[in-house]
């Protein structure tokens, strides 16, 4: 046979120099990467950003990139004094970063981000052996502590508009039936909801709907947040039943617990149930692996919302809700193994 | 005739890679000079060879057998002299007695193993003798004893033989040429085989991805009313034996059972066409098509190979490596293949491609630890929990693997390759599985 001129001798010495790969199967890769998913996630918060600072102005920016600055900085930091391999290219400390200036009002002292991140990335995220090893959200674990470590800081919502000083978001208008302190005055839309009667109304749904309502910088407005969770629906990022079964559950909950059907929409819309719901829930670490899991995780976080809105001390509950369930996630993990293929039981 | 796609749960889409050679016919290869013929190339007792070194042999003459009913003989592929009988690295890693025949050139042809009868005079029996005369076995890699397979024991009932014609691995298209090529003979291979089982029902289950092969089946098939030809969704394992069982019958194999538990018998394209050869012309199995394919080949191509050519000789006449290759060289695809550690191993019956990837293709990637993200989950087709199985092999925990049902995987890489993550999980799954039937063994 005329092999001349190929040179197949080129393999033995490449097997000599310990060149030709020799692996277990398979021999191939997605292109999935933990960056690209990161990123996808970042991509799904640039709408919500873009409106954090529309809304509310410079501040926001200046909240979401202090945030993000620290997140980064400590992990890079913490990764070193652990002697770990410092892994910021992951993006995922810039998601936490994100996430925790979503849930900061955009009044809030600069400081209070890198208190945050500081919590987030140390404790919660890196003392628990990083990425993929946290068993509760950073972000909200962030949130949790700096509201009861400094809750006036974290719930003097100011609103949407300049002469607007200091508001009340809509869930404690409907909890309190007015704004707390400082807010009673403020009118948070023009009087075309005057139906609502005496004290603070609430504000247009169209409003609520798009975000030019006071709340946290990032949750305010359903639209963004909704736009970028398409996105990562239809990429695959996140699985759509931990926010679908969480939403519903929510939804069918508060009409279970009485809640008046017009103040349902408010209820869906507002207290960053869709930020949570979508952003937060879906946390791979701290949320169940197993499709059943997810679901109950979805349906669990979406009865303690409920729960805590109507019966509970708190307009809001979203947070504490999936915190629970961070902490629920190993049993349930645990289960709702699948039944394996052709398994008799 | 039902022509709705069907499928199975989970699994992934991979990049198909077919393009290369799956429009490209099927050439003879040119003779190999010498051939080197292993005594065990199938699942079962390994042959005894029935030459000495200096016997002249011809093409087709048995070389080797066993007494025992699991195993399969093997046969010269050329006419020459055997030139010694050692122990020599096969593909799947083995090191094996092997019988090195170097050829006159002349392709002298032995007596046909059978005289060419109709299909109708032939008993079951009679048939089963003839597939076994042939040494023919699982064409798709696993190489199990076709004869054995197809003599479930009495106890179970089969009423349907399944073709599998998913051909699911990326880059191979050597059953899909087969099936373009001669489709006749995949038909009246059937026909053989549910003779042989005495069963009424037959399906040919391709991939829509190869429509040329439906239609040259549906073709082939249309005075047989007892043979259905089902497009299957392209979605990998679509080839896996009990993943073609859900989709084409809508039955589940019980965890640990074999298809013939539902009535199922699955064969191979390949496997089939080798007994239509067989019965037709007397043929046995020692030659076969394989696809030699890769962005490291300068030319792929579908070959005719005599068994026992060296992987060296088939490489040289596809035009060799190019630039940047090898980086890895591969027997069968990439979700399942073997990489070689050498050129110099043989053809065997199991080879259904020699895929060769570059230097930049093989390149190992970077591994992080898990996300969690639940895509492992949600790729398995058994429902397996990847990352768990891996994280007990890892720590050497295996008997929460074995808990956790790592017997149950079919190691098809669906997991490894979606992870984000590159966890190396059926890689370590394997491991836990060895460990899992060692220990079964020793309490034996
Ligand atoms: S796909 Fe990889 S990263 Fe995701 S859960 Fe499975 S092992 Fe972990
Ligand atoms: S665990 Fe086994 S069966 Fe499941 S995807 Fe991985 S290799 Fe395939």
């Amino acid at each position: 046979m005329d092999s001349k001129g190929i040179n197949i001798s080129k393999t033995e010495e490449l097997v000599l120099e310990n060149k030709l790969l020799v692996s277990s199967s398979p021999h191939m890769r997605s292109n999935e990467s933990v960056q690209r998913i990161m990123l996808d996630v970042i991509i799904a918060l640039v709408p919500a950003m873009i409106g954090s600072v529309y809304f509310f102005g410079i501040n926001a920016l200046k909240l979401i990139l202090i945030s993000v600055a620290s997140s980064v900085l400590f992990e890079a930091l913490i990764q070193k004094a652990f002697k770990r391999e410092v892994t910021i290219n992951d993006l995922s400390a810039v998601i936490t970063g994100i996430l925790i200036a979503f849930n900061l009002p955009a009044s809030a002292p600069w400081w209070l981000p890198i208190v945050g991140s500081a919590f987030a990335i140390i404790i919660v995220k890196q003392f628990f052996g990083g990425l993929g090893s946290n068993f509760m959200n950073p972000a909200l674990a962030a949130r949790a502590m700096l509201l009861t470590s400094w809750p006036s800081h974290m719930s003097t919502f100011t609103g949407t508009r300049p002469d607007v000083v200091a508001s009340a978001t809509p869930l404690a208008i409907m909890k309190y039936g007015m704004a707390t302190d400082g807010a009673a005055s403020a009118t948070v839309e023009a009087a075309t909801s005057a139906s609502q009667g005496a004290g603070v109304e609430l504000p247009m749904l169209m409003d609520m709907f798009v975000g030019n309502i006071p709340g946290a910088i990032g949750e305010t407005s359903a639209l963004l947040l909704l736009v970028g969770a398409v996105y990562l629906i239809i990429r695959q990022v996140i699985d759509w039943r931990v926010p679908v079964f969480y939403i519903g559950t929510t939804f069918i909950m508060l009409v279970l617990l009485g809640v008046e059907t017009e103040f349902l929409p408010y209820h869906i819309l507002g207290g960053g149930l869709i930020l949570g719901a979508f952003y937060m829930a879906t946390d791979y670490a701290s949320s169940p692996v197993t499709p059943m899991g997810r679901i109950i995780f979805g349906i669990g976080a979406g009865i303690l919302t409920a729960i805590i809105r109507v019966k509970g001390g708190y307009p809001e509950g979203v947070s504490y809700s999936i915190l629970l369930m961070n902490v629920a996630t190993p049993i349930i993990n645990k289960y709702t193994s699948p039944k394996v293929f052709g398994e008799v039981k | 005739m039902n022509l709705k796609s069907l499928t199975f749960k989970g699994g992934v889409n991979v990049p198909g890679h077919k393009e290369m050679t799956e429009n490209l016919p099927i050439k003879r290869a040119v003779e190999p000079a010498v051939v080197t013929i292993p005594l065990h190339q199938h699942t079962g007792a390994p042959c005894e060879a029935l030459v000495k070194v200096g016997d002249r042999v011809k093409v087709g003459q048995k070389i080797g057998q066993s007494d025992a009913f699991v195993s399969a003989s093997v046969h010269s592929s050329v006419s020459g002299i055997v030139k010694s009988i050692t122990p020599m690295a096969i593909p799947t890693g083995l090191i094996v007695d092997c019988i090195v025949i170097e050829s006159d050139g002349k392709g002298e042809l032995d007596e046909p193993i059978t005289e060419p009868k109709d299909l109708e005079e032939l008993t079951s029996d009679e048939i089963i003798q003839i597939i076994r005369e042939a040494g023919i076995t699982g064409m798709g890699g696993a190489g199990f004893p076709t004869h054995v397979k197809l003599s479930p024991p009495s106890g179970k009932k089969i009423d349907t033989i399944i073709i599998n014609g998913a051909e699911c691995e990326p880059y191979i298209t050597a059953d899909h040429r087969n099936m373009v090529e001669e489709p006749e003979k995949i038909v009246f291979g059937l026909k053989v085989i549910m003779k042989a089982v005495k069963v009424e029902k037959g399906i040919i289950a391709i991939e829509e991805n190869k429509l040329d092969a439906i239609s040259a089946l549906i073709e082939a098939s249309k005075d047989e009313p007892n043979i259905t030809v089902i497009p299957l969704k392209v979605k990998y394992p679509q080839g896996d034996e009990k993943r073609l069982i859900d989709a084409t019958l809508n039955r589940q194999v019980p965890s640990g059972g074999l298809p013939m538990d539902v009535g199922a018998i699955v064969c191979n394209i390949s496997t089939t066409k080798a007994i239509a050869e067989a019965v037709q012309m007397g043929k046995p199995l020692y030659e076969r098509v394989v696809t030699v394919t890769g962005n490291g080949i300068k030319e792929p191509k579908n070959l005719i190979v005599k068994i026992g050519t060296s992987f060296k000789d088939v490489i040289a006449q596809c035009g060799g490596f190019t630039e940047d290759a090898p980086g890895k060289i591969i027997m069968g695809g990439p979700m399942m293949g073997i990489s070689q550690f050498s050129i110099d191993v043989p053809v065997i019956k199991g080879t259904g491609s020699i895929l060769v990837l570059t230097e930049e293709e093989a390149k190992p990637v970077k591994v992080s630890p898990c996300i969690k993200c639940g895509k492992c989950l949600e790729v398995c087709p058994v429902k397996l929990q990847p990352l768990y199985l891996s994280t007990f092999s890892l720590k050497g925990r295996f008997d929460k693997a074995e808990e956790f049902h790592a017997l149950d995987c079919v190691e098809c890489g669906a997991c490894s390759y979606i992870c984000p993550a590159k966890r190396p999980l059926v890689e370590s799954i394997r491991i836990a599985k060895k460990e899992i039937i060692t220990k079964r063994k020793k309490a034996n």
